[in-house]
């Protein structure tokens, strides 16, 4: 199994850990409930070192990117982050990823641990396919650690371990600046909803930047944050994961991505096979449901509509903000705006349900 | 770790106080530890015949869901009401307030199977 440069970092802080994509990654510190309500009112320290990243640059980088991805990179300034996708010819998706602009020759892809060699392997075979010949595509994954620290004292905490201007750095832009000595990628980004910054810095300092951010956050009630709270604080903001809401069997448009769908920027992987799939009608789609009874609907249980099974849970949870279950079920479209009640089935029961406009909160 | 010498334990890690033929029953201190912060329980109604090793309800944390067991058979006569509207008893107070029903005992001998606490520790030691 893998490691981050934080493993034992985590093991002396008494992290339960767990098997996460080939990682060996915490799950938990001090539990899930109070990690979760930490980053929701103070803030939580994620070590997300798993996650891949792969340098896109050269004179055609632009130009590949704008084929191999979904959105429309022309929308993109220097020190702007876009939230996008590779897509399979059929439409369905490879990976989401977050597209790092540093300048029109230059971009960084963020990209989710367990897929990072497949997406390598595919942006290679896509380049092997096409005419696009001056770039340069490099897997820069060993190279760094990427710390996440996330809640609405995370601006406070990181101000007090850097120069940079961080006010001036807008909800998914970046800077690159000095964190304790450290030459830090500072991203306002992150997966909780919550005001926050993903911080990327040379593997070897990993460690450095955990702990200073851990001393320079204790007064505000910084917590570190595992895998798990993660998961709930992601879900409660209905944001999607990949293996649950997308795969190479969802497509975008199903999976509430539409927003970064963009069919009319020209032709890119999977345009075609999306174009004739909103043309023809989307056969599913991705909702939101909150349980109206006590429960917690779960990945794979089913969604029920009239006795008749209508679609599957891509990921359920008890909210721990609202107490109640919550999950995101992808079902037939014409189940998904009407006013018919839905249940899920939770083993013998079927529980009852409201759609819910996300984000639950 | 607490594992109170009076109760009697199972490899599923629910423990069980005998009293009159009553037998009240839990999940340990490392059942919940392992499982992390419950949040939902199903418990058995009163009446229900319950079998020696067969499901008797669900404890779910924010990751897992987890059968319950009977470690013996009889009849549930009574269930902790509270704990489906306070389930993070489980976590707090295994052995007090998180009990979840009480079985009146159908062969109070199979109480001489479980394993006492020291066995008990042993077991999860090794585990």
């Amino acid at each position: 199994m893998k490691k981050t440069v934080l493993n034992q970092v985590h093991r002396d802080a008494g992290a339960r850990m767990v098997e996460f994509g080939g990682w060996d990654m915490p799950v938990q510190y001090s539990g899930v409930l109070a990690e979760h309500m930490a980053v929701r009112e103070a803030a939580g320290l994620f070590d997300v070192s798993h996650m891949g990243e792969i340098e896109v640059s050269g004179p055609q980088a632009f130009a590949f990117l704008q084929y191999a991805t979904i959105n429309d990179v022309s929308a993109l300034s220097d020190g702007q982050v876009q939230y996008t996708a590779l897509c399979y010819p059929s439409g369905g998706v490879v990976d989401d990823l977050t597209l790092y602009r540093f300048a029109a020759d230059s971009y960084l892809l963020c990209v989710n641990a367990a897929n990072t060699d497949k997406d390598f392997d595919w942006l290679q075979q896509l380049l092997k396919e096409t005419d696009y010949v001056e770039l340069q595509l490099i897997n820069r994954s060993s190279e760094y650690a990427q710390l996440a620290l996330q809640g609405p004292k995370a601006e406070k905490i990181l101000a007090e371990l850097t120069d940079s201007d961080l006010s001036s750095i807008k909800y998914y832009w970046f800077a690159e600046g000095d964190v304790v000595g450290v030459a830090t990628i500072i991203s306002r980004t992150g997966y909780t909803g919550e005001d926050g910054f993903e911080l990327y810095c040379p593997a070897k300092d990993g460690v450095k930047l955990w702990q200073a951010l851990m001393v320079a956050g204790g007064p505000y009630g910084l917590l570190p944050t595992g895998l798990g709270a993660r998961d709930t604080l992601r879900l409660e903001k209905a944001y999607a994961l990949y293996g649950h809401e997308i795969t190479a069997d969802i497509l975008p448009l199903e999976a509430r991505l539409a927003w970064i769908t963009k069919l009319n920027k020209g032709e890119f992987v999977g345009s075609q096979a999306l174009i004739a799939a909103k043309e023809g009608g989307l056969k599913r789609k991705l909702i939101g449901l909150k349980l109206t009874e006590p429960g917690v609907p779960r990945e794979n249980y089913p969604v029920f509509c009239d006795g008749l099974e209508v679609g599957y849970v891509t990921s359920g949870t008890l909210s721990p903000c609202l107490k109640q279950g919550i999950a995101l079920a992808l079902v037939e479209a014409d189940c998904a705006d009407g006013e018919q009640p839905l249940q899920i089935g939770i083993r013998k029961r079927q529980v009852g349900t409201e759609r819910v406009r996300p984000p639950f909160v | 770790m607490d594992f109170p010498d009076e109760l009697k334990y199972t490899e599923e890690h629910e423990w069980v106080l005998v009293e009159d033929e009553i037998a009240t029953v839990g999940i340990t201190d490392f059942a919940q530890d392992q499982l992390g912060d419950v949040v939902f329980v199903e418990l058995p109604e009163v009446g229900d015949q319950l079998e020696t090793g067969k499901p008797l309800g669900v404890v779910e944390s924010v990751k897992a869901v987890s059968d319950v067991y009977a470690p013996v058979s009889g009849e549930v006569v009574e269930v902790n009401s509270d704990l489906p509207d306070e389930p993070e008893m489980l976590n707090t107070s295994p052995y007090d307030d998180g009990w979840m029903i009480k079985i009146k005992l159908d062969d109070p001998g199979e109480v001489e199977d479980l394993m006492d606490a020291a066995a008990y520790q042993e077991f999860i030691e090794q585990d």
